[in-house]
């Protein structure tokens, strides 16, 4: 069958808050309905069907179950469009980028959305345990006796709730934490974890000032850019943070400075295939190349080799060697700063002789980059993080930095939970 | 923002009230929804003898039931006289007598309408005569009540029935609910009719600056309502209501700054590319700054100029350079009364608003070249965010200055920019039309 590429006609997002600041009152609905909302004002999409939409949460409601299709309807989009969840933590964004693309690209559909959206302020709690397993067990009974004798099994340590943990199940390290032994592990430094940051907020803010976002941005809730940013961020002022992970490890280095902070957003991208962006008048930004995701073993595995969020270094030699391309060969990297840590990690990691000889199996490392082509419209570290929000925040944003510049690739590279990654490339 | 005193005095008691205390009472005026008859009622037809060729049947083809004779106890929606005939003073006393018991039965939110033609400098006698009408209509529309309204069409040159169809159409109907007094110039070549009268806009591409909310928000509804395509601009910080526009009207928002360096080229480039140009302009978008000239900063004095007028001047320049306006396109530039009157405390705005008036009157023969067309709206008193700031006992003072008693409301702006974005409205062309309910100011 032919297969074609997918093209990204834009995106649109709100600007991210930190948790518990502007949006503490919105929930997940409300913010992905207005990006919706907000991607249909601005490409002209009311009350017509789409292909799909495809988004998803990771910290999520369970009377949310079908958080996107409800979203689409409150939203001005046709209530004919499909839509459904898809959840890879930190990778959902991207994930529903690429599982959208590859339906465009497969004929399947010729226009979708994808998104994401996380709530950290509106976040679930859930009845204990103890007490779920009594009032499954009550409502089980068929007798009034068998109904009180379940209930007689009430506790009250049973009404403490669950509040979900920023952890990861199998090793009950929180993220941070699992960073922090990768950083010792590869000996990632203070300052360059804070020069990191403050390139992040110094690129944003100027992305900011040339009205880069204008089209890429709606206003939510009185808010206009991204909580978080702090302009006159600078090293001195990062320097004097204390470390906030790994404090038993020698030297800790990762502060909430060069660490991403909680954060509530919502974020969707316009795809379509090249037929349809003619057809509705829409300016193509980018196609969507191709895609390659990875997993490491970070229960059992190597403890430097094999970090948390160290998979999109496993998958993006694969994805190199299926296209023909080295790693030199982009003209923008997007690299998901969930931690500055974490970036530099990945780059030391793919210009490592010994990992790339014995890990990735390469007689040559994949080399360094070009530092200036990195995240240049500033990223995860200023704009924050809502977890399922990120991917299409970049990928909006380097098919816009790709348009701009005219012609080009570029590369996204997004680290999630559970040991997961996801790297594409974008051309332009 | 709900008008009480208009409410109570249109209650029973309060009508009663107010009768026996001679106090002003505001009617409640008709305005126009998507099939309404074009007049609630007849149409009471006269002329001096030469007058218009083919102005009733015009009228019949509009669906206007008009009548050639007045009879006692007969009700009018409306008075339409010709006076295009008119050779000498001693004519209009046959406009007088015309009038005379008429008036007295006009309906509410009746409207009266003369057409004469513009003085022209060739026989003193008929110029005075035809100038006459203006003090006519000026008194006229101050003595009416009940919401009726009265203007006049001035025909320039060899204007004809046809030329004047739409600004007929637009001063009949309840479109003009808030445009009282006015003065209308029609000059020869209005461009084709639209197909369509009930979506006279059908297949034109509009751009509305400032249409976040109030008047440019309600000009937006307007024009998607009589059938554009109508893309929104307004600032980024301003693009949450932007969208809520775009999305009810089933437009597109653009989160634009129109005072910046670019934005002429963003606006060009995006229509060129999304919709192969751009057929309406609505320049709505405006702050005001206001300080005594005394008391004026830079910042003040800049920031209002730049974007009321120098915005608008470097958009319109590029839209005539690339060619993306295309030829017949409209262009409508808010003004306002203050640009006409003055007001204290806006030297800053009244200059960017007599500077669009000025801008208007320059572009108008460059743009006939191009059978387009470019004019000024000077909205009066209008209930918006800006006047409901406004101290109660300034506003309810400001809301009866008016020969109409009242504020009026973004959407009688609206359909007078609708009106000057039809196609047809070609031969009303570097105009400044007052949506003001006549008020006394600057009048």
């Amino acid at each position: 069958m032919p297969t074609r590429r997918a093209a990204i006609l834009g995106g649109n997002r709100i600007p991210f808050a930190r948790s518990n600041g502007r949006y503490a009152q919105a929930g997940n609905q409300d913010m992905l309905t207005a990006t919706l909302d907000g991607l249909a004002a601005r490409f002209n999409l009311q009350g017509q069907r789409l292909g799909e939409v495809a988004a998803g949460a990771v910290l999520k409601h369970s009377r949310d179950f079908s958080l996107t299709r409800e979203s689409v309807l409150g939203s001005s989009l046709s209530a004919e469009t499909p839509a459904y969840d898809v959840q890879q933590a930190c990778g959902t964004g991207l994930e529903t980028t690429i599982l959208l693309a590859n339906k465009i690209a497969l004929g399947q559909i010729e226009s979708g959305i994808a998104g994401g959206v996380d709530t950290t302020s509106d976040a679930p709690i859930a009845v204990n345990e103890g007490l779920r397993t009594v009032l499954l067990e009550a409502n089980r009974a068929r007798t009034v006796g068998a109904r009180l004798k379940a209930l007689a099994g009430l506790r009250p340590g049973q009404l403490v709730p669950e509040i979900p943990q920023n952890s990861e199940p199998r090793t009950g390290l929180s993220m941070g934490e699992h960073q922090a032994v990768t950083t010792v592990e590869w000996e990632i430094g203070r300052q360059e974890q804070d020069e990191l940051a403050v390139a992040s907020h110094r690129n944003l803010a100027a992305a900011y000032d040339r009205g880069f976002f204008t089209d890429l941005l709606t206003p939510f809730l009185g808010l206009t850019r991204d909580q978080n940013l702090r302009p006159d961020s600078s090293l001195e002022k990062l320097a004097g943070l204390k470390p906030v992970f790994g404090t038993k490890l020698p030297d800790p280095t990762m502060t909430a400075g060069n660490s991403t902070p909680l954060t509530d957003g919502a974020s969707a991208v316009l795809l379509s295939s090249d037929e349809w962006a003619v057809e509705h008048g829409l300016p193509v930004l980018a196609h969507l190349v191709d895609a390659e995701t990875a997993a490491v073993d970070y229960v059992h595995g190597d403890r430097k080799d094999a970090g948390l969020l160290m998979a999109p270094i496993y998958a993006l030699p694969r994805l190199l060697e299926r296209n023909k391309l080295t790693l030199q060969d982009f003209d923008f990297y997007e690299i998901h700063e969930a931690f500055a840590a974490t970036v530099l990690t990945t780059l030391k990691a793919w210009a490592d002789p010994r990992f790339c000889a014995e890990r990735l199996g390469r007689d040559e490392p994949l080399g360094e980059i070009d530092r200036s082509k990195l995240n240049v419209a500033g990223s995860s570290l200023a704009a924050g993080h809502p977890f399922a929000a990120t991917g299409g925040r970049l990928v909006a944003t380097l098919a816009k930095l790709l348009h701009e510049k005219g012609s080009g690739r570029g590369l996204i590279s997004i680290c999630a939970a559970g040991g997961q990654g996801v790297v594409a490339i974008l051309e332009a | 923002m709900p008008d009480r005193y208009l409410e109570l005095v249109n209650s029973g008691v309060g009508a009663t009230v107010a009768g026996r205390l001679g106090l002003p009472r505001p009617a409640v005026l008709r305005r126009y929804s998507p099939g309404d008859p074009l007049l609630a009622g007849e149409l009471l037809c006269g002329e001096l003898k030469g007058g218009l060729d083919g102005l009733v049947e015009l009228l019949a083809a509009a669906g206007v039931q008009t009548a050639a004779t007045d009879e006692d106890g007969r009700k009018w929606a409306g008075l339409l006289f010709d006076a295009t005939a008119a050779r000498g003073p001693e004519d209009l006393a046959e406009l007088r007598a015309f009038c005379n018991g008429a008036l007295r039965r006009l309906r509410p939110s009746g409207r009266v309408v003369l057409i004469g033609r513009a003085p022209d400098g060739a026989d003193p006698a008929v110029d005075a005569a035809r100038q006459a009408l203006d003090g006519i209509v000026r008194s006229l529309a101050k003595e009416l009540r009940a919401g009726a309204t009265a203007n006049l069409i001035q025909l320039v040159g060899e204007a004809s029935a046809a030329d004047a169809e739409g600004a007929l159409r637009f001063f009949l109907s309840a479109r003009s609910a808030y445009v009282d007094g006015q003065v209308l110039a029609v000059s020869p070549g209005a461009g084709s009719p639209p197909a369509d009268w009930t979506k006279p806009l059908a297949g034109k591409v509009a751009l509305v600056t400032g249409a976040a909310r109030g008047i440019g928000a309600a000009i937006a509804s307007v024009l998607a309502r009589d059938g554009a395509r109508v893309v929104v601009a307004d600032l980024p910080a301003a693009g949450e209501g932007l969208a809520r526009v775009a999305n009810k009207i089933g437009g597109s928002a653009l989160q634009l700054d129109i005072a910046a360096d670019g934005a002429p080229d963003t606006i060009t480039s995006y229509f060129e590319q999304r919709h192969g140009g751009l057929d309406i302009v609505v320049h709505n978008a405006g702050i005001t700054r206001d300080k005594l000239l005394a008391n004026m900063k830079p910042e003040h004095w800049d920031s209002v100029i730049a974007v009321n007028l120098a915005a608008q001047l470097r958009i319109n320049a590029a839209l005539l350079a690339t060619g993306c306006l295309h030829d017949g396109g409209r262009v409508v530039c808010l003004a306002s009364t203050s640009g006409i009157a003055g007001n204290r405390g806006q030297t800053n705005y009244a200059a960017s608003k007599a500077g669009v008036i000025g801008m208007v009157r320059s572009y108008a023969l460059r743009f006939a070249d191009r059978q387009a067309a470019i004019n000024a709206v000077a909205p009066g008193f209008i209930d918006t965010d800006m006047t409901r700031a406004m101290p109660l006992l300034t506003r309810e003072v400001a809301r009866r200055l008016s020969s109409l008693q009242q504020a009026g409301q973004p959407v009688d702006v609206a359909e007078a920019v609708a009106f000057l974005s039809q196609p047809g409205a070609g031969s009303v062309n570097g105009q400044v039309l007052r949506v003001c309910g006549q008020n006394l100011v600057g009048a």
